[in-house]
């Protein structure tokens, strides 16, 4: 029980931390060897899960909720050889991303609104919200602000949108970074205080 | 093992006995006479394959012939009934009937199966059986697959396949789980066996596709090439293409694990020079477009495994791309699917044609949701084996349930293989299939969270249970509604399905639970047992209370010598336990060792643990004939 309110305490300063991206999602601890590394900082632990999940929630908002309990440590050191999968068939789940064979990279075509033309990146590069809202900021010269759940991005005039694989426009930060990386074909970066609020509301 | 009972001595000296007819006395009863050698001679003469004295007509003539007659008549006989057994056990026990009956139906045994590859050696083993057309070996221990056993352990194919080289020249088939195969060992094997039809790899590794491309260019009979979860090295070597340009007669080629791309047109005219084809699973390096194409060269296919099922990079979006639906519609004969490796659920619906004919459906790498899988499943209504992700959630099992009225075996895998979420399948997922596939024999099912209640009517609803696996990810969860152990659950299990022989527990669990396992579990054979009961008197329970017990495999639980001492009538039965992570010590293990000369017990120490302390990090102990191995390595000691 003890431990349980130790997270606690830890999530709420962690919640209230003002940074880009999703709170924990720059620390990527490595806890043991046997971690596949593309999902080792999810580590809420069933109890905040629990507390902290509304009810009805669906599986996206319970994916955040998760997000947000990432900079706990973990409730329990993971165990070698448990849960009792084969390796192989962890790796094919949770594939690494330089695993991809085709090594063209995964180029996506960013759109600054008021810019002339557009530009590519690739989001392989990239491990983290942080690091890949660095990248642009640094690339169009400009500040994106601060993400937060409940009021998208405050701060700036400019907010990052991506189009996923189903033709919608969505906030980039909402989603967990791997499901973003499969899901994002092309990034837009939109201007103007009306239009970033609009995905706040 | 060869043979079911106990190693003796003169189960060794059997084996090297000459054939001395005037020793074996469990024939004196059947007197020589003359008048029975007449009888029995005529009639089996022509069909005789035994090739000694006195199976002629003219035995009437010479009186010292009479002696080794019926015995040779005998023997005829019985090569020519023993040739129509095919079950092990059967063989087993009438090897053991008389010297006459072992010798013969070594003769006629063709297929050799051998459970632990060190129980015996493979001189042993070919001394006896000279006529083996299929061998089947199986090495390392199960718990090896989840990294508690330092690599390099053993299992080498090596020794098996250089004495079945020099014994074995009509060799077809190799069966192996769990071994170290090398390239070597591979080739040897293409080139020693002229016939030389089957090769099935599960869960091996050692060995790359240059092995691969030796066996596809040398084996020219070869029908079934079946790679299955095993650990293949890309040696940049484009295997597929070393099968011969003529035409194959492959039936089988199962190659879904193998991670290294292959070359597609050399796929593509495999695929085509092969007619008998009716099995193949792809690689998650065959795009759906690639597909497509093999489908339409292999029409009649009965299994397949669908590579990645999403298109290559370079096939835009919404460009209209080949009609899938009609291919699968076109395969009319497909009843296994499996694949579906990076898959785009959108091209999910392309397999309905083929549903309704489904009786095995592996989604077990597929990511897809309830909603997914709702208007795919409601077609399966054969479908017997399902092996999915736990992406579906308990609603995608309900849906499972409402449909597959005939299913015999479900497996459900976790999506991520944590301990700390919360976990997208639980009792309802349990409680719905138990309600609704009442055929069920056979479960694996992970999950954050479960209930004694689910259990118990699982226990109740599916009475042809014959192999019950829960694994409850987070370690010491009791049941999530009452907060009790699982003690009753698993208790249930075994009082209710009476043709349990495979049980795996997990969850919070007490002595208790074993106490049931010991008093119900009469023909429990394999159990597996992680982080579970508070004594010694939970491991004494089902030492003491499972007859039947062959494969003992268990984790981090407190069970220390006294427990292990209590199972020394038993061990000689067992083909192996394994015990890792509980609180034995050397001395308890010199103990057994002692006690039981014919055991071989194995200390593992952990790599980075290699000084010897008086805990044992693991114990691995089997039965053999054969002493202690030879290829032990450093971390291994053998007491």
């Amino acid at each position: 029980m003890q431990r349980s309110m130790a997270y606690e305490r830890h999530l709420n300063l962690e919640a209230t931390e003002l940074r880009l991206g999703l709170p924990g999602s720059d620390e990527a601890p490595e806890k043991t060897s046997t971690t596949p590394s593309a999902r080792s900082n999810k580590r809420a632990s069933p109890e905040i899960s629990e507390e902290s999940r509304s009810k009805g929630s669906s599986s996206l908002s319970s994916e955040v909720e998760n997000c947000e309990g990432e900079t706990a440590p973990p409730a329990k050191e993971q165990i070698v050889g448990w849960p009792p999968i084969r390796s192989y068939r962890k790796n094919c789940l949770q594939p690494r991303k330089n695993d991809r064979v085709d090594g063209a990279g995964m180029y996506v075509k960013v759109s600054v609104d008021g810019a002339p033309y557009l530009r590519k990146i690739d989001l392989k590069v990239y491990k983290s919200y942080p690091e890949l809202l660095e990248a642009l900021e640094d690339m169009f010269k400009l500040t994106i602000g601060e993400y937060s759940e409940k009021e998208g991005y405050n701060g700036s005039d400019f907010a990052p949108t991506y189009e996923d694989k189903d033709g919608d426009w969505m906030l980039v930060g909402d989603v967990p970074w791997d499901m973003f990386i499969s899901t994002c074909k092309r990034l837009r970066i939109m201007r103007g205080s009306s239009e970033a609020r609009g995905f706040g509301c | 093992m060869i043979t079911n009972k106990k190693p003796r001595s003169s189960d060794t000296d059997s084996i090297f006995m000459k054939d001395d007819r005037t020793e074996m006395s469990e024939d004196d009863d059947r007197s020589p006479s003359p008048n029975s050698i007449t009888h029995d001679s005529s009639p089996t003469r022509t069909y005789t394959t035994g090739s000694g004295p006195g199976t002629g007509p003219g035995s009437s003539s010479v009186p010292e012939y009479l002696a080794p007659c019926p015995d040779q008549v005998l023997e005829n006989v019985l090569e020519n009934v023993l040739l129509f057994l095919t079950s092990r056990k059967d063989r087993n026990a009438a090897s053991l009937v008389c010297r006459s009956w072992y010798r013969v139906e070594a003769l006629t045994r063709s297929d050799l199966f051998i459970g632990n590859c060190y129980a015996v050696s493979p001189k042993r083993a070919t001394s006896r059986f000279t006529r083996i057309r299929s061998v089947t070996l199986k090495g390392r221990p199960r718990f090896a697959d989840f990294n508690l056993m330092p690599p390099n352990w053993g299992a080498h194919l090596a020794p098996w396949v250089s004495a079945m080289a020099l014994t074995y020249p009509w060799l077809e088939k190799v069966h192996l789980k769990r071994m170290s195969v090398t390239d070597d060992d591979l080739a040897l094997l293409a080139e020693s066996f002229s016939g030389f039809k089957e090769l099935v790899l599960v869960c091996c590794d050692g060995f790359g596709t240059s092995g691969l491309a030796i066996v596809a260019s040398r084996c020219r009979q070869l029908k079934v090439l079946d790679l299955i979860e095993s650990e293949v090295s890309d040696d940049d070597v484009d295997w597929i293409s070393y099968f011969p340009d003529t035409g194959t007669c492959l039936e089988s080629l199962i190659f879904d694990c193998v991670e290294c791309p292959i070359d597609f047109d050399a796929l593509e005219r495999l695929v085509a020079n092969s007619p008998s084809l009716k099995k193949l699973r792809l690689n998650r390096h065959v795009s759906m477009g690639q597909l497509h194409r093999l489908m339409a060269q292999a029409p009649r296919l009965t299994h397949l495994g669908t590579g990645s099922f999403s298109p290559s990079e370079d096939v835009a979006q919404g460009e209209q791309g080949p009609d899938y639906v009609s291919a699968f519609a076109a395969c009319k004969s497909i009843v296994c699917l499996s694949g579906f490796r990076e898959i785009i659920p959108d091209y999910l619906p392309a397999i309905n044609p083929v549903c309704a004919n489904l009786t095995s459906l592996n989604f077990s790498y597929a990511n897809v949701s309830a909603e997914h899988l709702k208007p795919i499943i409601s077609n399966c209504h054969k479908l017997q084996i399902f092996w999915v992700l736990d992406s579906i959630c308990d609603e995608g099992l309900q849906a499972v349930a409402a449909t597959c009225k005939e299913l015999r075996e479900l497996r459900v895998f976790p999506f991520e293989a944590r301990e700390d979420i919360e976990g997208p399948v639980s009792e309802v997922g349990l409680q719905a299939v138990s309600e609704g596939c009442r055929k069920l024999q056979s479960i694996l099912y992970f999950c954050q969270r479960m209930t004694n209640a689910a259990v118990v009517a699982m226990s109740k609803n599916c009475p042809d249970l014959v192999v019950f696996r829960l694994c409850i990810m987070g370690r010491h969860r009791p049941d999530h509604v009452t907060g009790e152990p699982m003690d009753e659950g698993f208790g249930a299990i075994v009082m209710n399905c009476k043709k349990l022989t495979r049980l795996a527990v997990s969850g919070l669990l007490t002595d208790r639970a074993f106490a049931y396992i010991g008093k119900y579990g009469k023909i429990v054979r394999t159990l597996s047992v992680a982080f579970a009961g508070d004594s010694d008197m939970g491991l004494k329970y089902v030492l003491e209370g499972c007859p039947r017990l062959q494969k003992l495999e268990i984790r981090d639980s407190p069970f220390g010598d006294a427990a292990l001492l209590s199972g020394l009538h038993h061990y000689y039965n067992m083909r192996f336990l394994w015990m890792s992570a509980c609180n034995l010590s050397n001395q308890g293990c010199q103990q057994i060792a002692q006690a039981l000369p014919r055991l071989v017990v194995e200390v593992i120490k952990h790599e980075d643990n290699l000084d010897m302390d008086e805990n044992v990090d693991t114990l691995y102990m089997y039965r053999s004939l054969e002493g202690p191995r030879d290829d032990v390595p450093r971390f291994v000691s053998i007491l």
